[in-house]
């Protein structure tokens, strides 16, 4: 298929004054996604999300990061951290906030991390996430700019989350953004990374980021991806995260936005006692369209992975579930459970799941298991003894199903977001406005 | 307030309730006790509305109203409130999210605004000190993980706070040691006075050592066999059900 002629451009031009390394990596990324261009329908990978009518549109290049403090206080997150604000896709130093910057570890924008040193990162970029993984991936490649380096120090724990902010206005002319954040976790080092991703109203560009995390021996990260792109956009992002012995994993992976959403979350667990634990929640409602694809690979023995992905769809709006995990041959002891829950609000909604469980050693012990179901009748019927009416009742049910993932937040401003979020989605039927408020005692 | 006349259920087509009849007034307790078997939970089932019963015969009156006639959640708003056996586990629902909306939709019933979160806030706090709970429940899942005696002073509490006109406690006491049913007799106590009632349904007679019937019934084969004061629970106590069954009945 034909690309945009514009984006062909672009592709082309190589930014003025960089350094050769990156020259390089973008002109091996432009060329793969111009063989490759967006997936199709006839891509295995994307049987259901079809990003074919990215070939006809047209996106600009947002030309500055100008946002006043009205837009940006009503969409970002109000939580004591370490913050880095992008407004499509530029940095804004003037919302930033690195003050709060505990002592051991490093923040800044891609784009200074570029300017100056770049001896790191010139080995950094693209070593988990190449070229070749994806279309998104080559064009990250290609056209990124702009993005997050992040370092945490050698035994350094910190309390503080570093919080990077995405803001994406709703522009005349879309625009495109290609974030790359390079995330290095020094051993026995602790730290909780929130990615936010929240559009204007009407906003109908593309974000297409791709996340590299390296976890040395014995590192801890909690990764919150909290997703609230407008109803009218595109976001596809692309996750890898390299474990080495010992590390620890969280990912919490809550969509609630977009038009086109797809996440492919990849954890290689390297080494022994490497744990990943994946957490997942999307809400689609109208004609939203959100994909999760999560691959865990036990590449060692005596990994671990635990995996709870729920959807919740409504209206016409549908959800795609793929996970795999793989057990690499003689990867003996590994423990690897996965789940996926879905609750269907309209008959017209839809999910496609699908577990894939690949095995190639023998002393393992591994579950997955699917459901697309009903709410608990018993449940509705003891609400409704208190007299709750059906509906509020099914209403708080499916809170509910969504609690089991909001309840492993840690983050008390993140979990009110979220659950408001959800509550504010659920169709008014339901009737759950005025009940998620104030009610600490 | 409660009239129940020759009342007849089935369940899967056979007959368990036979005929009952049994009036309630406002300020009054009563027990219903029987053998296992006899109709009692079907009784109480009935009177929930649970699905699966069906009512072949005579009628059920509450407030004026056919109580057949009402949804669970009318019943409920109306002021008829089922302390259950086996309290449902709930996860993710939290128990402040339960009490605030089951608060608001009986205040809706009765054309009421919502109660400010403030003053709401301020009579939980009061209820779950009275129940001996700690305030760290409240942002807990309904019962989930609950021991069998944290379960019914939740029901308990609910009941507190729903302030029902009609209590119904079916075997409340079971699963409670005698600390747990100290604090749900203390709570069931506290909402006896002259405009409530409260109807319990219990198999031994332990429970009305802390909350003294004014009326007990003994249920038998679907019929109450013989009614009479607060002695009657303790002569069913010292004597088995036995000699009520062989006695005719009343």
């Amino acid at each position: 298929m034909s690309l945009p002629e514009t984006l062909i451009k672009r592709l082309h031009e190589a930014p003025s004054g960089e350094p050769e390394w990156l020259s390089e990596k973008r002109r091996a990324g432009a060329s793969h996604f111009e063989t490759v261009g967006f997936p199709t329908r006839r891509d295995e990978a994307w049987k259901y999300t079809d990003m074919s009518r990215l070939s006809s549109a047209d996106f600009a290049q947002a030309d500055s990061a100008e946002l006043d403090h009205a837009r940006f206080d009503a969409l970002r997150l109000d939580i004591d951290a370490c913050r880095l604000v992008f407004v499509d896709g530029l940095f804004s130093e003037a919302l930033s906030d690195l003050h709060r910057l505990p002592e051991g570890v490093e923040v800044s924008p891609l784009s200074r991390v570029m300017a100056g040193d770049q001896q790191a990162i010139s080995e950094q970029l693209g070593r988990l996430t190449a070229i070749d993984f994806s279309a998104f991936a080559a064009l990250n490649t290609a056209l990124t700019g702009e993005g997050a380096v992040i370092n945490i120090g050698k035994g350094k724990a910190v309390e503080t989350p570093i919080y990077l902010l995405f803001i994406s206005r709703n522009n005349t002319t879309p625009v495109m953004s290609h974030p790359r954040i390079l995330v290095r976790c020094e051993a026995e080092s602790e730290a909780t990374l929130i990615e936010h991703y929240a559009g204007e109203q009407g906003a109908a560009n593309l974000t297409n980021v791709v996340t590299e995390i390296e976890m040395a021996p014995a590192s801890r990260l909690s990764h919150y991806k909290l997703q609230e792109a407008s109803q009218s956009e595109y976001h596809v992002a692309s996750i890898q995260v390299d474990q080495q012995r010992d590390t620890n994993f969280t990912s919490h992976n809550l969509n609630l936005g977009g038009a086109v959403v797809r996440n492919d979350l990849i954890s290689d667990l390297n080494d022994e006692n490497a744990t990943v634990d994946l957490l997942g929640l999307f809400f689609g409602q109208d004609r939203q369209h959100i994909d999760n694809h999560t691959k865990v690979n036990h590449n060692a023995p005596r990994t671990y992975s635990n995996e709870n992905y729920k959807g919740i769809l409504d209206g016409r709006a549908r959800g795609v579930f793929n996970g795999r995990v793989y057990i690499k041959r003689d990867a003996q002891q590994v423990l690897g459970y996965q789940n996926n829950a879905n609750l269907l609000l309209s008959d017209r909604a839809e999910i496609d799941t699908k577990p894939e469980l690949e095995i190639y050693a023998d002393d393992v012990q591994c579950s997955h298991g699917t459901t697309t179901g009903q709410l608990d009748e018993n449940a509705i019927f003891a609400l409704r003894a208190r007299g709750i009416d059906e509906q509020m009742a099914r209403g708080l049910l499916t809170l509910a199903f969504a609690n089991e993932v909001m309840e492993r937040i840690r983050h008390g401003e993140l979990t009110d977001r979220v659950e408001r979020a959800v509550a504010g989605k659920l169709p008014d039927r339901f009737n759950l406005e005025s009940l998620v408020e104030d009610t600490s005692l | 307030m409660l009239e129940i006349k020759d009342l007849h259920a089935t369940v899967e087509g056979s007959e368990i309730l036979k005929g009952i009849t049994l009036t309630i007034n406002p300020g009054e307790v009563h027990a219903i006790m029987g053998p296992n078997g006899a109709g009692k939970s079907t009784l109480s089932a009935v009177l929930a509305g649970r699905d699966g019963y069906e009512v072949t015969q005579g009628s059920i009156t509450f407030d004026g109203k056919d109580l057949m006639e009402m949804e669970v959640e009318e019943r409920a708003q109306a002021g008829l409130l089922m302390g259950f056996q086996y309290p449902v586990e709930i996860p993710g629902v939290k128990n402040i999210y339960l009490l605030k909306s089951a608060l608001n939709a009986q205040r809706a019933a009765q054309g009421l605004d919502e109660m400010p979160a403030p003053e709401f806030m301020k009579l939980i706090k009061e209820k779950i000190s009275f129940m001996k709970m700690d305030s760290s429940f409240l942002h807990r899942a309904v019962n989930e993980g609950f021991s069998g005696g944290e379960k019914k002073r939740n029901e308990i509490l609910q009941m507190l706070v729903l302030q029902p006109k009609l209590a119904l406690l079916d075997e409340i006491d079971s699963g409670l040691d005698i600390d747990a049913m100290k604090v749900v007799a203390e709570g069931v106590n506290s909402l006896r006075d002259e405009n409530r009632a409260i109807l319990m349904v219990t198999h031994y007679q332990r429970l009305l050592n802390h909350i003294t019937p004014d009326q007990v019934h003994v249920l038998i084969d679907g019929r109450i066999a013989k009614s009479g004061d607060r002695h009657l629970a303790e002569e069913l106590e010292a004597r088995g059900y036995e000699w009520v069954i062989e006695e005719p009945a009343a």
